[in-house]
């Protein structure tokens, strides 16, 4: 027996060893897979193949979190790779099964966890429209704000983990300083910084105060240079346009197809933007602009999604100026909490407490509705049927993660190693929400 | 004259000596508590398909190729290098007609996309075209809700 | 040669790998203190004042990792490789003039020494890829391997350049042969040329590929842990170090202090020799600061990127420069 053999037989028996069944199978059904992918060339025992095949995560520096690609190469480009989804499954679709509507909330949290604000913002919409209740203007305008401090943060982490697995480190702290600030403005607001859960059904929990108001504009204020020094760094580097122009590219009609949404899908060159599209909260009251390019490609990416910080900004200035005085929650304690006042020192607003807590708001039995709104990453729906309780019968979200993660097998194929990390980067998904 | 390197040989000694030291030390106070899972090769976490013994993509190969092929040309020019004024004229010339054919090869090569690794990774970009501002901006009354 | 005549040079060869692993410690250190500097941050400062022993811990606490070979990896390359890479680093130090007659071994091929040596250094890393039987590890000894020997050929070109300038191989001489006016000045296209190889040669970002975290994991030491991870770090410190002092050599009047004619007859020999020595560290280290300064700021390239630039633009432009050197030489 050569060396050869027997290193190879060494290795098998050590997994073997150390090995669940279903590890096993799953492990072939992805290489089966993998296989018969556009070609009939078996990879495994053929003498001539100059193949192989490289398993890129779920345990890697660059992978977003747990995302899995089984790559197969020849040399440094990749001929066919297989997407393995599912290892932060935690399935909170059932999950909200069991729980009241504000109780499902703080799950939302922990699904784009980069965004929290946008996805407590979509499920509070989607049951307000199931229940019909209506939310007071300041509550719009404070949950349009928080939105779009939301999309900066994770816009931020998208630019700095991009140029990061790019190889420009220093990037990625730069940006962190700037969500740093943001995560701050979040505590003012909402007392959290990451998992704020900060809206109530038919409103906000708190009152944005005027601390607040003068940390978000001290941060707009500064933030444009921010980001018109990060521009200067990279718009014009040499290396970074080489490393983005041209790979990844998805045509207009390939987007559609793949269901893309978001920033993914306007620099493709469909305009498609929720928020212009279907206004929600108060976005048919601001101007700002929808960014869209056509080439495709992981720079207009980049392109898109810097213009989108801009265009933020701008958003959160106009809220800021016509925000207006008023509640900040509906008034109708069947619907919506009461003031905590009232909680503490009335004897009605004990039990509305109480009650809401317990039974929650109930929608008309078998109403369904499908709300959606642009969450950074795409279009963030739910779909929530209910069978006349305080509890969702079905509640499904469609992320635009998931969505976006299609995406990647078709533009990894024919890529080179160095062009998977960027092209992750680029298509920009999160796994907590991908998996859900 | 071989005496100058007398140092050198004593330098590479002391090197190895120090390298050797280097990793004898870890090896020997450092613990050893191997288990199977500990010793399979990394990848990601996952088990590894095959081992990397494997028969690799030729473009290396061709690379180590060429440099063997342009670093012996590159040597040949040192003995020149240093005499370059007392050579004299002709020499000059024919050390540039050397490297001519040289640069030659060289760009022989590059049109027979030796140094071109992504020629299958590349894909057609979509033209960027400007977009109007009402194309940009979509409208808002082709959907009903 | 009598023992006694050697024995400067034994004094010299302690002080020499003395300087060389601090260098390279402090590097390290060096390069973690400005990196959070560029990033905003602090950096390390718990060990000693200001951080300076945390060299001196990290290495401690490599020395008691466990250290573990794969199971299915090549058990004597996998114990050489890293050996490889410090020798070949170290070896360097033999013939760089650190002042006047203070040098190892002036040997008469100093240069063409230090290029051989240097590309010994593609077998450490290039073994340690393929002894450690991983696919990340493979991938990134080969691309190493590519790279490195890809670069070369610019660099010995642009040594030519420098060796055409001062009609010698010997470094003394090369140093000596700038008295008047630097190569820098002499021969700028031949500086960047070597410059952008000699990043590319200690596997430096932009051209850190072979060890690029973000796609390879860590490169050809994926499988490498506890001191022998370590030794191909100090390596590729130490390259960092040696690399600015080349450079010095050849390009900046090596140990030659600016203006030095002016006063520097009128000191005493100690003096002189001393601020040489000091000049030589002085000028390296600003290298060093540079590889640590481009290190923090740009992106890295991509692998066609790189195999483009260095066969496509830097050995044209190498040979070019060469031949507009010669011809210069040969004029004037």
């Amino acid at each position: 027996m050569d060396t050869l053999t027997r290193t190879r037989r060494r290795l098998e028996a050590l997994i073997e060893e150390s090995h669940l069944e279903i590890w096993r199978e799953h492990n072939r059904a992805l290489l089966r897979r993998l296989e018969s992918k556009h070609s009939s060339v078996e990879f495994i025992g053929d003498a001539l193949s100059t193949e192989m095949v490289l398993n890129i995560g779920p345990q890697h520096p660059a992978t977003h979190g747990v995302l899995r690609v089984v790559a197969r190469l020849d040399g440094e480009i990749i001929r066919s790779c297989v997407i393995d989804i599912g290892y932060l499954h935690r399935g909170i679709e059932k999950v909200a099964e069991y729980k009241t509507f504000q109780e499902f909330m703080p799950y939302t949290d922990r699904m784009d966890y980069l965004s929290p604000y946008s996805n407590n913002v979509a499920l509070c919409l989607a049951v307000e429209k199931l229940a019909q209740i209506e939310v007071p203007e300041r509550a719009q305008y404070i949950r349009t704000i928080a939105c779009e401090l939301a999309r900066l943060l994770a816009h931020l982490l998208w630019l700095g983990s991009m140029v990061m697995d790019a190889g420009a480190v220093s990037m990625f702290l730069w940006t962190f300083r700037e969500r740093e600030k943001i995560y701050d403005i979040f505590d003012l607001i909402a007392g959290a910084r990451l998992t704020v859960s900060h809206c109530r059904i038919g409103g906000v929990a708190s009152d944005l105060t005027p601390e607040a108001i003068e940390a978000i504009r001290a941060f707009i204020r500064n933030f444009p240079r921010e980001l018109r020094a990060w521009e200067k760094l990279l718009n014009k580097n040499r290396i970074w346009l080489e490393r983005n122009e041209g790979i990844g590219v998805v045509s207009a009609e390939r987007a559609l197809e793949l269901g893309l949404t978001g920033p993914n899908l306007r620099a493709s060159g469909v305009p498609y933007d929720v928020r212009t599209f279907e206004p929600y909260l108060v976005y048919d009251r601001v101007e700002f602009e929808v960014p869209v390019r056509t080439e495709g490609d992981n720079l207009a990416r980049y392109y898109v999604r810097m213009e989108e910080m801009r265009q933020s900004v701008r958003i959160i200035e106009q809220c800021l100026q016509q925000l207006p005085p008023g509640p900040i929650r509906n008034e109708n304690a069947k619907l919506s909490y009461p003031d905590k006042q009232e909680v503490y020192y009335s004897m009605e607003g004990l039990i509305h407490d109480f009650m809401y807590t317990h039974w929650g708001v109930c929608p008309p039995k078998g109403a369904e509705v499908y709300a959606a709104i642009e969450a950074p990453k795409g279009e963030l729906g739910f779909y929530i049927q209910s069978d006349g309780t305080g509890f969702p019968w079905r509640l499904k979200i469609r992320s635009p993660s998931f969505c976006n993660i299609q995406a990647l097998e078709s533009i990894l194929e024919g890529a080179m190693v160095s062009d998977v990390v960027v092209l992750i980067g680029g298509l920009d998904p999160v796994m907590g929400e991908a998996d859900k | 004259m071989l005496e100058a390197y007398l140092p050198i040989c004593l330098l590479l000694l002391v090197a190895l000596g120090v390298a050797a030291l280097m990793a004898g030390i870890s090896e020997w106070i450092g613990p050893r508590r191997p288990n199977p899972r500990k010793l399979i090769p990394y990848e990601s976490g996952m088990d590894p398909v095959g081992t990397a013994r494997e028969r690799y993509s030729v473009q290396f190969y061709l690379i180590a190729m060429l440099f063997i092929v342009f670093d012996v040309e590159v040597v040949l020019l040192y003995p020149w290098a240093v005499q370059v004024v007392e050579l004299g004229w002709p020499v000059f010339w024919a050390v540039v007609l050397f490297l001519v054919v040289v640069m030659i090869g060289d760009w022989y090569c590059y049109k027979k996309g030796v140094f071109d690794w992504d020629r299958e990774a590349r894909q057609p970009r979509p033209p960027s075209e400007a977009l109007s501002q009402e194309k940009a901006l979509p409208v808002r009354e082709t959907v009903e809700t | 040669m009598a023992f006694e005549s050697l024995q400067p040079k034994l004094l010299l060869l302690a002080a020499a790998l003395l300087a060389l692993f601090t260098m390279a410690a402090y590097t390290v250190y060096f390069e973690r203190r400005i990196s959070a500097w560029i990033q905003n941050r602090i950096g390390p400062n718990r060990v000693g004042p200001f951080g300076l022993l945390q060299p001196l811990a990290d290495v401690l606490k490599l020395l008691f990792k466990e250290d573990i070979a794969p199971a299915a990896a090549d058990r004597l390359l996998h114990r050489l490789a890293p050996m490889i890479s410090v020798t070949a680093a170290v070896a360097t130090i033999g013939v760089l003039p650190f002042a006047h007659n203070l040098i190892l071994a002036d040997v008469n091929i100093g240069i063409l020494y230090i290029l051989a040596i240097t590309s010994l250094n593609v077998y450490g890393i290039t073994l340690s890829g393929w002894a450690s039987n991983s696919k990340y590890a493979l991938l990134g000894g080969l691309r190493s391997s590519a790279q490195l020997i890809s670069y070369e050929i610019a660099m010995g070109l642009a040594v030519l350049s420098v060796v055409v300038q001062s009609e010698s191989l010997m470094t003394s001489q090369i140093v000596e042969a700038q008295a008047e006016i630097w190569n820098v000045l002499r021969n700028p296209l031949g500086f960047l040329i070597f410059l952008i190889t000699a990043f590319a040669e200690t596997n430096r970002l932009p051209f850190d590929l072979p060890e690029a975290e973000q796609e390879l994991v860590a490169g050809y030491h994926t499988e490498y842990s506890s001191m022998k991870f370590g030794m191909f770090y100090v390596a590729e410190y130490m390259n960092v170090v040696l690399s600015s002092a080349v450079i010095t050599t050849l390009f900046f009047g090596g140990y030659l202090v600016p203006f030095g004619h002016l006063f520097m007859s009128d000191l005493p020999a100690w003096a002189r020799t001393g601020l040489e020595v000091l000049s030589f560290f002085g000028k390296t280290g600003f290298f060093v600061f540079v590889f640590i300064w481009v290190r923090w700021t740009i992106p890295r390239f991509k692998y066609n990127q790189l195999m483009r630039l260095g066969w496509v633009y830097l050995f044209p432009l190498a040979v070019l420069n060469l031949v507009l050197v010669a011809l210069a030489r040969m004029l004037f």
